[in-house]
Order: structure tokens, then C-alpha cells, then sequence
């Protein structure tokens, strides 16, 4: 093995934006056949690195080779000519186009003169239509298609030029279980076609089963390098990752009994068209009460929040404090107290965090807002920090505690947060929870929390909702979940 | 698909048969309507090559029309034929539309419609201080004229409308059309698929500035003068993006619908005096408001068989 030319070989790899070292000398060497795993939590470089080895960001200095031809310096499209593929996280494929046309668009030469495709592009996009599992759907139009099936034709665009090296980007985000299975199967032929494949994700866990080799990065450092089961066990590793443990944060019983309920979800039901996506749910949320629904992506959650914050139409009644929230506008149901934290967090990119937060407070006196602003960067003190800073360029779970702080700055009197914990690693889960359990200790607010994350769900509930297919089918206090549903919920 | 195809075909064919019938029953006003909405109908449509497909905000269309208008007319006034000034406008269109272009799209979002807007500010401003070779604001007189006949004059537009549209619609549909929708949807996607993204991009200025800078001087042979009214004002440019966006952006042959509404109801509606812009713009954006496409576009648009 050792004598065989790397497919890709990095080296000394270093990219600084402004005063921040993203990516610091790091370096790794694929051979053909082999699955690199690159890991790290949000913010760490990871991403970075991908987009250095494209040639979609300068390298500032550093080496990449290609079967031993230097490409640092050279533009994108140059590099994905001489054979590097990359599957993107986020597809946006050409939607006037079917299936189709979208694998033959990645087919075509780079040339201004060649007008016409020529014959063998139709056949070779239908081979690896066939290969990428999308043969059915060949004729169809991406915007009609469900999300694995993009993810398909993002992996067929990156075969099309049969490159040796391919660099996945989050392989799984968003699959099912069973996707996840088809998509390793997938990951896999390209270890068995030879070429070189760079895995890029949150945590070791997902690519474990797939990967050769990992290399473990953090604040664009390598931390650890070598099998999967041995980065698992290194030390830096297991203190970068997973912190201190995430405890429970168990408060005094709540009186809420006598108490009548905030917000009353009664039997609603919503249909995406021919899709029933909530099922006879029933929630109810008491003032003061912190109450967390948990399930699997695509279980209805966020469906759920949306019908509340009045964002989709929904049959059955929903009643905040004893009147009916049917046929009120989203903005007059969030003036009335109810704000929601959406899983996409929606910040004003361009904007700093600063006027970020202004503007979640500008319904507020002037006195009212300072306050609040003051008790927010209390509570986020990495928010104080970065006030200048434009949110777009905030890591992962810093925009999750923007996007929280923001919703907090409209004092609401119910917040709703929806997966605040997606694509944020373990040690930004950590002080994330913390700022969570301060939050419920020191203030009087009603939370309802949507998770996939049981572990960071619990310790703040008072209450739990398990969330399954469209359906409520468990109830109860977190201690009993573990017992009851502990088993059967993954 | 093919449905698709066949509407569209059948709905050119019927537009052809109209465009080459209309000398035999239309008045010879209204012919001279019609060969300006034509040309106006190839600045459109090579402005959707540049916005509805490379995904680039030009706002300075007028520059390579105005360029390769005066140019044409300077050359025609030095004494040069017809067809060299032609090509001679054109020529300079290309070159002037390139030199605004390499440095333009180094520049992301706004700003290349920005710099594309500033580059018709400065050429309407050469024009006015170099008065006394373009005759400023008052505009140039051409010696030659294409003809003095209404109907051969509607001819020379009709042909050079219909060869236009043939060779920008089958761009549009070619491979480089195809490469053209990636590189404006997404420029880092596109090169990761192999594609130069600048090079394509230049390749579609280059087009739309030569069918614009052809244009600009058969408007100036046929009118007999080259005038920043005509050729270089922004409501031009106002009028070529209403014509596009009425028409249905993304289709190129939208643009000769839209234009041929344009400049037919601004002339039918003259009589109703200062209501008719009111009139035309009042359907402008209705058809922008309730139908996004545009017209073409709605008639045309995809039907998932699937």
C-alpha cells in the first residue's frame, strides 16, 4: 500500500480570514481505494480544508497534490478537471431541468463552440442515474423530488467526470436510517472503483463503520489522527468532544396542577397536501413550565411549532391563554407572545449581532430594551464578546445563541425552539445547556423545546412530549422516559 | 417535454406567418411600428441571454446598442458603406462590452449591475462632450439610409429579427445554454463541475453585446440618425427590461412579445395622450405582479408528466 502515489496528498495547509487562523498546518495523504474521515465540531476548519483542496477559498500557504501534480493556486473549475469531484451538503440544482439534464449538464466539456452534447452524454447520464439509484425519477424536476433524491443527484453530479479523489460534505445530514444505509452502500462503490473519497462531518460516530483513517480537527488544528475506534478513544478527542458530561439540571417540583394551561394545543391536524404530517396532536403547556417534544427528524415537530406560530393551516383548535389562535396572523400571534426560534435560525447574516438583537427589541422602550440586551450578553457572554461581528460570520453555536438571544429580546412569554441543538457539536451542546438551565432558573419563562437530541432534551423538561410519525405517542416526566421509551425511541 | 416543444413551435410558426403577411394588409405607418418594435425586440432578447440565463443584472444594455449605434454612424459619416459599418458598429460593441465586462464580473452580486449603469452615465456624457463629431443631444445625422420604402425597411427588420431569434433561442437551448443557467445559479457549483465560470459568462457578454451593437446600427440606418433618445437613454434600458420581465424572462423569445406590446399599445393608446404610458406600464405590472414568468413563460411553462 505504502509505495501506491496518494491520490490527494496535503500538506502544511494554512488559510488565515483576517485575524482568525481557520486552518492551521494541516496535512493528510489518500491513497486510492481509502476513505479519509475529516472531523471536528463546528468552527473547527473542516469545512474549510474541503473548500481549500477545491480551490473554492486561496490557500495562503500549503500543498495539494493530485497524483502528484501540485493544484495549490489553481482555479475550481480547473481542479474538478483534473479529477476532484465534490458532493455539496446544500444541492440547488437547475429546477427548469429534469433529473436528467441536471446529470448531463456534468457531462458536458468546458468549451463555448461544442453546442450540441454528443451522444454518448445521454447514455453515460443514464448509467449513473442507474448507479446513484435515481433511474425512476430521471424524468422528473428536482423541486418535485424528496431530499435524499437530491442528495442522489448531487452525488450523480459529482461522479459524472469520474474523478479519482471525491470530497463528500456531511455524507448523512438529514438522511433516515435507511437512507443512511443506501448512502454508505454508495460511499463504499467509490472505495471499490478506486478512487480516494474525504469525508467531511460533525463526529467521528456517523462515518465510523465507512472510514479507513480519521483526522480529528479543532480550531483548525489537527487534534488526533488514525482508525476510527482509535480517535474515539484519544484523550484530546474525548475532551473536545464531549466536554463534561451533559447533567441534569433538576429544579424544585413545579406547582403547576392548579394552573391552567398557557398554551393548549387541542387535536389539530395538517395535511401538506396528500401528506398527513400531524396526526390528533394534542400538547398543552402551563405557564412557567419548560416542556420538551422530542422525535426524529421528520416526526412533525416543526410542523407543530409552525401551526402554533399560525404558519400553516391546521383543523382542530389551538388556545393561548383561553382564546383561539384560529385565523390570526403569524405576526399578531408573535405580538401576543409567542416566538419562535426557527431550526434555520434566520438571522440577519449581513447585519452584527448587535443590530441583530436591536432589532428583535424594537417594540421595547428604550430603557426596557437596554435591560433586556444587558441581561442576554449576561447570559451569552460569547455574544458580549462579538457584538461587533457580523452574524454571518459567527460559528455554528454562536448563530444558535444569537438566534435565541434574538427571540429573548422580544420577551416573549412562550418561546419555542426548534432543534436549537442541529449540526452544533457536542461542546457547543454543552454551553448551550447550560445557558438553557440559567435561563429556566432564573426567569419566569415558558419554554416548549423541539428535539431529536433526547439527551439534551431531558435535563431541562419538566414535562415530555415523544413525537413519532405524526402522532403523540408518549406523555410523561423525563424520569420515567428513560424506562419507558429509552429503548424504543431511536 | 415534447408538448412543451410543440406548443412553442406552433406558436412561432403562427408569429412568422403573421410578421411575413403583415406588408400585404398593413399600412405603411404601421409598419414603420412594427420594424422599430423588431429592433427593439433583438435588444431584449439579448438582454435575456445576459439576465434570464447567465444570472447577470446588466443595466447597461444602451451601452453596447449606443456604442455600436454611433460607431456604425461615425463610420457611415467617414464615408464607409452600410454593411462595413454595420459590422464595424458591431465590432466595437463587442470590444466596448468587453471592456466594461473583465473588469465587471469580477464583482459579485449588485455591484456588476452598479458598474453597468455608471458605463451608460459616462458614454451618455462622451456623446454630449464630444458635441461636435455626435452632434450632443440633438443627435448624428446618417448620410445613407437602409431605404425609403416602409415595406423593404420592415423586410430588413423582420429577416434580421428572425436570424437573431433563431441564433439566440438555439444558444439559449444548446449545451452552453445549459451551462450558462449553472454558472448563474451558482458560481462555486458550476466550477466545482469543471465549468470557467468567467469564460462562459464573458462568452454570453460578447453575444448580447454583438446582436445589441448590430441592432443599435440597423436602428440607426433605418431612422436616419443616432440619438441618445433612441439608443442610449436609460427608459431604453427602462422599456428593454419591462419587454424582457412582460415577455417572461428565461425564454429569449418573450423579449419580441414583450417588445412588440410595448411599442404597438404606446402607439395605439397615443390618442388617450399622457394616460397611454400610464395604461401600458398599468398592464406591465399587472403581468409582472400576477404572473412572474411572464407571458411566454405562463404559456409555455413545465408540466410535470411525473
Amino acid at each position: 500500500m505504502l509505495n501506491i502515489t496518494p491520490l490527494l496528498e496535503v500538506s502544511g495547509l494554512t488559510k488565515r480570514f483576517g485575524g482568525l487562523v481557520a486552518v492551521k498546518d494541516i496535512g493528510f495523504a489518500i491513497r486510492p481505494g481509502e476513505i479519509l474521515g475529516l472531523i471536528g465540531p463546528n468552527g473547527s476548519g473542516k469545512s474549510t480544508v474541503m473548500k481549500l483542496v477545491m480551490g473554492i477559498e486561496r490557500i495562503d500557504t500549503g500543498s495539494v497534490k493530485l497524483s502528484g501534480t501540485e493544484v495549490a493556486g489553481w482555479p475550481t473549475h480547473r481542479i474538478a478537471r483534473h479529477g476532484v469531484g465534490i458532493v455539496f451538503q446544500h444541492s440547488r440544482p437547475l429546477n427548469r431541468q429534469t433529473v436528467l439534464e441536471n446529470i448531463k449538464l456534468a457531462l458536458l466539456p468546458d468549451s463555448l463552440l461544442r453546442l450540441v452534447a454528443e451522444p454518448h452524454v445521454d447514455r453515460r447520464a443514464r448509467e449513473i442515474a442507474e448507479r446513484v439509484g435515481l433511474a425512476a425519477v430521471i424524468n422528473r424536476r428536482p423541486p418535485t423530488l424528496p431530499f435524499a433524491d437530491l442528495r442522489r443527484l448531487e452525488m450523480a453530479k459529482a461522479l459524472a467526470r469520474d474523478p479519482q479523489v471525491v470530497l463528500v460534505d456531511e455524507p448523512f445530514a438529514g438522511l433516515t436510517l435507511g437512507e443512511v444505509a443506501v448512502f454508505s452502500e454508495l460511499i463504499d462503490g467509490f472505495r471499490r472503483d478506486g478512487r480516494a473519497v474525504l469525508l467531511v462531518d460533525h463526529n467521528v460516530k456517523s462515518v465510523a463503520a465507512l472510514v479507513d483513517r480519521v483526522l480529528a480537527m479543532y480550531v483548525g488544528q489537527r487534534i488526533a489522527e488514525g482508525t476510527a475506534d482509535e480517535v474515539m478513544q484519544d484523550a484530546t478527542v474525548r475532551r473536545v468532544y464531549i466536554g463534561g458530561k451533559i447533567e441534569a439540571h433538576p429544579r424544585k417540583e413545579l406547582d403547576v396542577k392548579g394552573r391552567e394551561a398557557l398554551l393548549d394545543v387541542r387535536s389539530i391536524e395538517v395535511f401538506y397536501g396528500k401528506a398527513q404530517a400531524l396526526q390528533q396532536v394534542s400538547v398543552h403547556v402551563n405557564a412557567g413550565e419548560f416542556v420538551s417534544v422530542v422525535g426524529l427528524n421528520g416526526a412533525g415537530k416543526t410542523t407543530l411549532f409552525n401551526a402554533i406560530s399560525g404558519l400553516v393551516p391546521f383543523t382542530g383548535d389551538i388556545h393561548w391563554a383561553t382564546e383561539s389562535l384560529h385565523g390570526r396572523s403569524p405576526a399578531r400571534i408573535a405580538r401576543e407572545g409567542i416566538v419562535q426560534c426557527p431550526e434555520t435560525r434566520e438571522l440577519f447574516g449581513d447585519l452584527s449581532v448587535r443590530e441583530n438583537l436591536d432589532l428583535g427589541g424594537q417594540h421595547l422602550s428604550r430603557a426596557e430594551r437596554d435591560a433586556q440586551l444587558a441581561w442576554l450578553l449576561g447570559l451569552f457572554p460569547i455574544l458580549n464578546e462579538r457584538q461587533r461581528q457580523r452574524a454571518g460570520t459567527l460559528s455554528g453555536g454562536e448563530q444558535q445563541m444569537l438566534a435565541i438571544a434574538r427571540a429573548l429580546m422580544m420577551k416573549p412569554k412562550l418561546l419555542i425552539l426548534d432543534e436549537p441543538t442541529l449540526g452544533l457539536a457536542p461542546v457547543i451542546l454543552e454551553q448551550l445547556s447550560k445557558a438553557l438551565a440559567r435561563l429556566r432558573e432564573t426567569t419566569p419563562i415558558t419554554v416548549l423545546l423541539g428535539e431529536q437530541n433526547v439527551t439534551f432534551a431531558l435535563p431541562h423538561a419538566d414535562r415530555v412530549y415523544v413525537l413519532e410519525h405524526a402522532r403523540i405517542v408518549w406523555e410523561g416526566d423525563p424520569a420515567r422516559f428513560a424506562e419507558e421509551m429509552g429503548t424504543g425511541y431511536l | 417535454m415534447s408538448l412543451l416543444r410543440r406548443r412553442g413551435l406552433w406558436l412561432a410558426l403562427l408569429l412568422v406567418m403573421v410578421g411575413c403577411s403583415a406588408p400585404g394588409w398593413m399600412g405603411a405607418y404601421y409598419l414603420g411600428v412594427f420594424t422599430t418594435a423588431y429592433y427593439f425586440s433583438v435588444f431584449a432578447m439579448s438582454w435575456d441571454l445576459l439576465f434570464g440565463f447567465a444570472g447577470e443584472v446588466n443595466f447597461g444594455p444602451t451601452f453596447m446598442i449606443g456604442v455600436g449605434a454611433y460607431a456604425a454612424g461615425l463610420m457611415n459619416n467617414a464615408g464607409y458603406s452600410i454593411p462595413l459599418c454595420l459590422i464595424g458598429g458591431a465590432a466595437a460593441a463587442v470590444v466596448g462590452g468587453m471592456a466594461l465586462a473583465m473588469p465587471a464580473l469580477r464583482l459579485r452580486g449588485p455591484y456588476f449591475g452598479l458598474v453597468t449603469l455608471v458605463a451608460v452615465l459616462l458614454l451618455l456624457d462622451c456623446i454630449v462632450i464630444f458635441a461636435s463629431v455626435t452632434g450632443g443631444e440633438i443627435g448624428m445625422m446618417v448620410p445613407d439610409v437602409l431605404s425609403v420604402s416602409a415595406e423593404v425597411n420592415y423586410w430588413y427588420a423582420f429577416g434580421f429579427l428572425l436570424v437573431s431569434a433563431v441564433i439566440l433561442y438555439g444558444l439559449s437551448r444548446s449545451s452552453l445554454g445549459l451551462i450558462l443557467q449553472a454558472t448563474g445559479q451558482d458560481r462555486i457549483g458550476a466550477a466545482a463541475l469543471g465549468f470557467n465560470v468567467t469564460k462562459h459568462k464573458l462568452a454570453a457578454f460578447c453575444v448580447s453585446a454583438l446582436f445589441s451593437g448590430l441592432a443599435g446600427g440597423m436602428l440607426t440606418f433605418y431612422g436616419g440618425i443616432a440619438s441618445v433618445d433612441t439608443v442610449v437613454s436609460l427608459s431604453i434600458t427602462v422599456q428593454i427590461v419591462i419587454a424582457v420581465v412582460f415577455g417572461g424572462r428565461r425564454t429569449i423569445l418573450g423579449g419580441i412579445l414583450g417588445s412588440i406590446f410595448l411599442i404597438l399599445f404606446d402607439e395605439l393608446l397615443r390618442p388617450i395622450g399622457q394616460l397611454n404610458t400610464f395604461v401600458v406600464s398599468g398592464i406591465a405590472l399587472a403581468v409582472i405582479l400576477f404572473f412572474p414568468d411572464g407571458a411566454l413563460g405562463w404559456l409555455l411553462r413545465p408540466r410535470d408528466d411525473a
